[in-house]
């Protein structure tokens, strides 16, 4: 066998589970969305029916407040923990990333834990406070899910940042202010758009935090879960998968051309 | 074994022809060294001896009487020295070397045996279980010498084995391969674009430039009868006088030499060593810049022809930057060539 | 004086951040260890949850751990030669195959669920047997195997090595496995501490694909959060915990080292 053959076998399996698993369903899902009642207008009618459009201006809300909110807090924890030494440091570091390997289910619950009727929020504080299964608690669900991930990236780009630059810009006058502002925030920004865009992404696309605790409010993956089972109106949930899935490629996409890799994503 | 190419070409698919047909005959035991710029192909033709690169249509390798051509490279039991070295960091300088011979399926107790002598010829024993990474650049070429060797290859290739070694290691490196070398008793084909390591190896060198070979010969013979102004320049750093050659005189800027021949449509070449600094030389220049270089001083001349021109100065004092000086160049020191024609 | 009061300010949003994330863990492992969690713990601490979990949803414990190994193997026939190749030959059909294959990455579980329903959805044997969530799985975990390996076979001179093997006598079988396999090896082991980690919490693509008889140890847990009291589902999650977190460590301890590797 030569090198060129051996190397194509290699490839074989992959090409073959691909083709199956992963090629083919997409292309049955898009062929799907065209064969309801509507036909392909089904697309139009994402952004004609209120119900969708609400649910997708929703979804997008919320995806940005958590990127927004991720970022501000990964970025300030994260150069507070590339810069400083001190005891603790590897603790602060792993409870930061522990919910790595949550699924979105248990980040449900445990803010459920949170701010649920049981929730610790509601037994410490007088009167009937319970946000779990609101918009805020969504987005609590979404930023725990975020933390970690916008974390690794920001502190993985801050550790690279060259420590010189900043002596330079001091020894140039600048307050500890514009440091921040001409070269901390320029020298981090790939990264911080990179994390940004998947914190986006996947709060998008986040279904098991939703499954959790979206019992009142729709976000996008609510919506196709329903309209797949309970109304088994399939074109509909294949359309609404089809467009998720395209915004959801697009933004890892750029997050990806970015940074160089990516951060576990799912959820 | 000897090795014989016959009209064998390499032709990349984006069309770059890398070398263009070429014959080389090596002989039992003998070891060549191909030598030339950058580019010049030299890497090229070792890999499709190797069996690394495929040659173009036509093309024939000859081990002894084998035709190679079309066999892969792990079955052309050739013996292959990397720039790089290609040390498995997943083995010990042990596995290394031994590496080839489990290839053969040879028994246990015949592998250990072999490698141990392999270790012992390349004075490798303390380091034998050492992680390749525990070794120094000059450890590693060694190494990877005797895993070349160690299954007692046809033919042994070097591609710029001492390349990756600082400066100082290089010239000690350079006598003890050579050393080595002779000692194998190997047919072996090395490639480098240092000239000294060329000469200091070789029993014979194949001079490269844009794809073939443009001369081969001893090392003496390369340095004392150049073919062309490239082999002139490459291989003892020649340099041209420009003048006016009228019969058997040439009329420089400062001043007329004697030539041992008719010079009329030749370029005249001259060896630094061969430029002597004295009252009673007939070129008048002037001193641009004196190095010493301990031996000897290299001065460089302006005047005497459009280019600066150098001379190696043995005295105990040199002149002074600034000095107008005569110099004399002895008749049978020069070298006629034909003009160079556009080789590309 | 600006700079401490801005390193305090750092100090209390990093710590916030850690309250965050962390009191609901807390608060979830002592609601699996309360007797009962509405009177607070002066109920008493018991392991009696914990038991009562294990009789519920072993099962789905079980099945989970052995998708996960199911799953890994998988990725390692697929995704190792597939590595060594999209390595040894790259290029813009390599890049173009990378990038399809890691689709699964940027495409939300859900929308990849409904596709392997409507293709194999009809195919009942296929469709109600554990083997149709062991693609899912595999389809999910499969770019982060390939990706792992290939950075670091991707971060050595990896033709250079071969030729090396090859000018020895090796044939290409012998070069996968005598030269690349023991090199990959960083990548291979955190790539698989990944897919096991990742598979093991895998819900979104499990919870379209699971049958009732078929219940992963995230559907059981989401199972669990609807339907039972909150000492069960913290217990359950307790339980969760200590499986995950042991192998999270494990994968950020491998995937460090093969970074390492790769600088």
């Amino acid at each position: 066998m030569t090198n060129r053959t051996f190397v194509m076998a290699c490839l074989t399996p992959l090409f073959i589970f691909s083709i199956l698993f992963l090629a083919l369903p997409i292309v049955r899902l898009f062929m799907a969305s065209g064969e309801g009642d509507a036909g392909w207008a089904v697309y139009v009618d994402i952004l004609r029916k209120p119900r969708y459009l609400n649910t997708l201006v929703l979804t997008v809300l919320v995806s940005l407040a958590t990127t927004f909110a991720a970022l501000v807090v990964s970025t300030t924890a994260g150069m507070f923990l590339v810069r400083n030494r001190f005891t603790g440091r590897g603790t602060v570091l792993s409870v930061l990333t522990l919910p790595l390997a949550f699924p979105g289910v248990v980040i449900g619950f445990l803010i459920i834990l949170l701010g649920g009727r049981q929730g610790l929020v509601n037994q410490l504080t007088p009167g009937h406070v319970v946000f779990a299964y609101s918009a805020i608690g969504l987005f609590l669900g979404y930023l725990y899910f975020s933390i970690p991930r916008v974390l690794l990236t920001v502190m993985a780009a801050a550790e690279k940042l060259d420590p010189s630059l900043e002596e330079a810009a001091r020894t140039l006058g600048a307050s500890p202010y514009r440091v921040v502002i001409d070269v901390i925030i320029p020298g981090l920004m790939p990264s911080l758009v990179a994390s940004g865009a998947i914190a986006f992404a996947t709060a998008m696309g986040a279904f098991g935090t939703a499954f959790t605790l979206a019992t009142n409010i729709d976000v996008i993956p609510m919506v196709i879960y329903t309209e797949f089972t309970l109304s088994a109106n399939i074109a509909m949930a294949s359309a609404l998968s089809i467009v998720l899935g395209i915004i959801t490629w697009i933004l890892l996409l750029i997050a990806r051309s970015l940074s160089g890799s990516t951060v576990a994503g799912g959820g | 074994m000897t090795l014989r190419l016959t009209h064998t070409a390499k032709t990349y698919p984006d069309g770059t022809k890398a070398l263009l047909p070429t014959d080389l005959a090596v002989g039992r035991g003998e070891i060549v060294s191909l030598l030339g710029p950058s580019g010049c192909g030299k890497t090229t033709l070792l890999r499709i001896i190797a069996g690394l690169e495929t040659p173009d249509a036509g093309s024939n390798i000859w081990f002894d009487d084998d035709n190679v051509t079309s066999l892969p490279v792990e079955r052309r039991q050739v013996g292959m020295v990397f720039q790089s070295y290609a040390l498995f960091p997943n083995m010990s300088v042990r596995a290394n070397i031994g590496y080839g011979l489990k290839m053969q399926k040879l028994p246990k107790p015949e592998i250990e045996a072999r490698v141990t002598e392999v270790l012992e010829m390349c004075q490798l024993q303390p380091f034998a279980s050492r992680a390749i990474t525990a070794l120094s650049g000059g450890q590693r070429q060694r190494v990877a010498l005797a895993r070349a060797i160690a299954p007692r290859p046809r033919l042994l290739l070097l591609d710029e084995p001492l390349s990756a070694l600082d400066a100082s290691l290089r010239e000690t490196l350079r006598d003890e391969l050579a050393i080595l070398l002779r000692e194998f008793d190997i047919t072996a084909i090395f490639v480098t674009h240092d000239q000294d390591e060329a000469m200091a190896i070789a029993d014979r060198v194949a001079v490269m430039s844009h794809g073939h070979v443009v001369q081969s010969g001893t090392p003496e013979e390369l340095y004392r009868n150049p073919m062309s102004a490239f082999v002139a320049g490459f291989v003892g750093n020649a340099m041209p006088l420009q003048g006016n050659a009228d019969g058997i005189t040439l009329h420089l800027d400062g001043g007329a030499l004697t030539l041992p021949a008719n010079g009329a449509g030749q370029t005249v070449f001259v060896r630094a060593e061969d430029v002597r600094i004295g009252d009673d030389g007939p070129l008048r220049g002037k001193v641009e810049t004196v190095t010493f270089l301990g031996t000897h001083y290299r001065i460089g001349i302006s005047g005497i022809t459009p280019n600066t021109i150098a001379s190696i100065h043995t005295g105990q004092n040199a002149p002074r930057v600034g000095d107008m000086i005569h110099v004399a160049i002895k008749p049978e020191t020069l070298m006629l060539l034909p003009q160079e024609a556009d080789l590309a | 004086m600006f700079k401490s009061k801005v390193k305090i300010l750092q100090l209390a949003i990093t710590l916030l951040a850690c309250a965050f994330l962390f009191v609901p863990i807390i608060l979830s492992v002592l609601a699996g260890l309360t007797a009962n969690y509405f009177r607070g713990i002066s109920s008493g601490l018991t392991l009696k949850w914990v038991f009562e979990v294990w009789d519920l949803y072993a099962n789905s414990i079980f099945l989970s751990l052995w998708l996960a190994i199911a799953c890994l193997v998988c990725t390692l026939i697929i995704g190792l030669p597939a590595a060594y190749g999209l390595a040894r030959h790259p290029g813009w059909l390599s890049r173009l195959l990378e990038e399809f294959i890691s689709l699964p990455l940027a495409i939300p579980g859900l929308a990849l669920a409904l596709a392997l329903l409507q293709l194999y959805g009809s195919m009942k044997g296929f469709r109600t047997s554990w083997t149709f969530i062991l693609v899912g799985h595999v389809l999910y975990t499969l770019p982060f195997m390939v990706r792992s390996i290939l950075a670091v076979l991707a971060s050595m001179d990896l033709k250079t090595l071969e030729e090396g093997a090859a000018s020895l006598g090796a044939s290409p079988w012998q070069r996968f496995r005598d030269i690349v396999v023991p090199n990959a090896m960083p990548g291979i082991l955190a790539g698989a501490l990944t897919v096991v980690t990742l598979s093991i919490g895998e819900f979104n693509l499990t919870w379209m694909l699971h049958t009732p008889y078929l219940k992963t140890l995230p559907v059981g847990l989401a199972d669990s959060y609807a339907s039972m009291r909150l000492e069960i589902a913290s217990a359950y999650t307790l339980v969760f915990f200590i499986l995950i977190v042991p192998l999270l460590m494990a994968m950020q301890w491998a995937s460090a080292r093969a970074q390492r590797i790769t600088q």
